[in-house]
């Protein structure tokens, strides 16, 4: 096996609120990335999928605590300094954000803001080089009449049009590693399976490991090799794809599942009753008994750990498949 | 966009004419009598002298009659007689809007080139103690009133220490260059006397630092809350996340948001300043518009007070217009039609 693109170890997100109480948004986090290979994280807001990779990258907000380790290409990046990790970012790790309108700056033309992208890395690159650069992503992500799009605003592009410049601003320094944090939710149902393809195509024509945020199993079923389910700031299951799908162990991806629609399903989408707990007032326990309909009562009182069940690792004392070796 | 301009000018006398009408019908309602200007108290029992007077002044017209003269020779650009200088108050006005724009343009680069560092580098090291220091100097610029940090600075620096000479635009008996802008420090600069350029210059600093101060107050703490918003938004996040250093974050994305807000505050606060820098014109005795406001009111010269009502208003709407216009510039999500 090759030695993994990113390895997450034990990652923790501490944050402290106004009044001082602490409170983890991220309880230990183990993942890794193979070259060339898409991970999936999948989870409700606030179980923590985005924050685990804003927190390596050093983009989240001061006063929170970042503990563990968070290897790239071997070398650690969690209290990595600021003017190091500066280079690795937009260069070698490029990311792609929810919504491509607030994530463009509005005064700024779109193909100036990508070749500053270029040029943050490169400075013997001329603006006018960049720019002809620019003209080249734009090419490659299909947007069409590119030389006179670059001169355009944000908000002059379509929201499929500007996620399309958003991942190829993420791409304009050839990175090993994609972050894509719900690159579609923001889109219309037809643009995101547009976007979808794009992803797929570039991540096999320019053989990137891709790691997609969502919240959306349908997203990643796709596109996913492997998959990681997050819930209350820890992995409640991962495995490969086809494990999380046909051989789901934890009922909370079984709850994912059910509320997926499907076009020959009918009939009508199942809902995980309740709400995510926020990080102040997480239940003790395993964070999702209170939403589970198989919880007794160890789930009340200890957190379960990754364990091997079915095709893939789960995090349940009763998970839906047996516990055996595989993961 | 010139389509847009020619019809925001067209605009312009209709919108005076609604001002003109507005400030002749309230100095009209005020209960002050015009005559106490211009009968001196031990005639105003002879009413020979009083009817007279009345009949020169127009004032024993019918109210509609005077206001139709008044309109009829405002389109003609005659603002009237000042009932205290006896000159056309367009004159007296032509005469003081030039120090009035010199001292209010001085105030406003001041005020604007050091609001702006000020709250760059307070959001830029903010929660530091440089960023406390910034903000108390522009919290005391904007709240401390002009005519006590005016006196105080002028006791300082021109009777404690000379640094900057006393009140006035020039030195005694000095003669102003000749007329070109009506900006002492332009013209003199224009007609090579770099003395004389200094000298104006330097009456200039002190009232127009007074002022500028008060303005850099507002600007700053703009800039600073704009900047901060700004860097907490996702186009900010993007630009770290492509590798940009804080700095760059700061004035290459945050910065050209901010101007968008700025803009509106600095074109608000020139026009505001024309007709409002009578306490820093008062204290520094700098004959400009303000004093002569001053002055109008307390006679109750109302072709004055109708004159300066009408300047502010025009400085009013152009700096509106000029803001637009560079609104629009500024941000490219607004298209004038």
């Amino acid at each position: 096996m090759t030695a993994p693109l990113l390895d997450l170890r034990d990652l923790r997100i501490e944050f402290q609120n106004a009044d001082g109480v602490r409170a983890e948004a991220l309880r230990g986090v183990d993942l890794s990335v193979n070259p060339g290979e898409v991970l999936g994280i999948v989870g409700e807001s606030g179980s923590g999928k985005s924050i685990a990779m804003m927190a390596f990258l050093q983009l989240l907000p001061k006063g929170a605590r970042v503990t563990g380790s968070a290897k790239f290409r071997g070398e650690e990046l969690i209290g990595m300094a600021p003017a190091r990790i500066r280079r690795i970012r937009g260069k070698a790790i490029g990311c792609i954000f929810q919504d491509p309108l607030s994530a463009f700056n509005p005064v700024l033309r779109i193909g100036d803001q990508i070749a500053e992208a270029i040029r943050l890395h490169d400075r013997t690159v001329s603006r006018r080089a960049a720019l002809k650069e620019a003209v080249d992503l734009f090419e490659m992500v299909a947007i069409p009449q590119p030389e006179r799009r670059v001169h355009q605003y944000p908000h002059e592009f379509s929201g499929g049009m500007r996620q399309r410049a958003m991942i190829a601003m993420a791409l304009a320094n050839r990175p090993e590693l994609v972050i894509a944090d719900e690159p579609t939710t923001a889109l219309d149902v037809t643009v995101q399976a547009q976007i979808l393809d794009l992803l797929a195509d570039l991540r096999r024509d320019l053989g990137i490991g891709l790691v997609m945020i969502t919240h959306d199993l349908g997203v990643v079923a796709g596109i996913a090799d492997r998959i990681a389910v997050m819930y209350g700031g820890r992995i409640v299951e991962r495995g490969p794809t086809d494990a999380i799908f046909y051989d789901t162990a934890h009922p909370y991806t079984a709850g994912l599942i059910g509320a997926v629609p499907t076009i020959d399903g009918g009939g009508q989408l199942r809902q995980i009753d309740g709400t995510p707990p926020s990080i102040f007032g997480r239940p003790p326990g395993c964070s999702f008994h209170p939403r589970c309909p198989r919880a007794a009562a160890p789930c009340r009182t200890d957190d379960p750990d990754l364990r091997p069940a079915g095709g893939s690792r789960c995090a349940c004392h009763f998970p839906l498949v047996p516990a055996g070796a595989a993961g | 966009m010139l389509a847009y301009i020619l019809r925001r000018l067209i605009m312009i006398p209709f919108l005076l004419l609604g001002v003109a009408s507005v400030s002749f019908l309230l100095s009209q309602m005020t209960k002050g009598d015009p005559l106490a200007a211009l009968v001196p108290e031990r005639m105003m029992s002879n009413p020979d002298i009083v009817n007279a007077v009345k009949a020169q002044w127009g004032l024993d017209q019918p109210l509609p009659v005077r206001y139709v003269i008044y309109l009829g020779n405002l389109v003609q650009g005659d603002l009237g007689t000042s009932f205290s200088t006896r000159r056309p108050v367009a004159t007296d006005i032509a005469e003081r809007l030039p120090a009035t724009l010199e001292l209010v343009v001085a105030a406003m680069i001041i005020g604007t080139v050091m609001g702006l560092a000020l709250g760059l580098l307070s959001a830029r090291f903010r929660g530091t103690l440089f960023d406390s220091v910034a903000r108390i100097f522009a919290l005391i610029g904007s709240s401390l009133p002009i005519f006590w940090s005016g006196l105080i600075l002028l006791y300082l620096f021109s009777v404690r220490i000379s640094f900057v000479p006393g009140t006035g635009r020039l030195p005694p008996r000095v003669t102003a260059p000749p007329d070109v802008t009506g900006f002492y420090t332009v013209d003199a600069l224009i007609a090579g006397n770099i003395p004389l350029f200094l000298q104006a210059l330097s009456h200039l600093a002190l009232p127009a630092f007074v002022l500028g101060w008060a303005v850099t107050g507002v600007i700053t703490r703009l800039v600073r809350s704009s900047l901060i918003e700004g860097l907490s938004l996702d186009y900010a996040r993007t630009a770290r996340a492509k590798g940009a250093p804080e700095r760059t974050v700061l004035v290459k994305h945050a910065l050209p948001n901010a101007m968008i807000p700025l803009l509106t505050i600095l074109g608000f606060t020139f026009a505001y300043l024309i007709t409002g820098a009578v306490l820093t014109e008062a204290i520094f005795s700098w004959p400009g518009i303000g004093s002569y406001a001053v002055r109008a009111a307390a006679s109750l010269d109302y072709p004055a007070i109708g004159g300066v009502t009408i300047v502010g208003s025009v400085a009013f709407l152009l700096a509106n217009l000029l803001t637009d216009i560079a609104y629009a510039w500024a941000n490219p999500r607004i298209k004038v039609h």
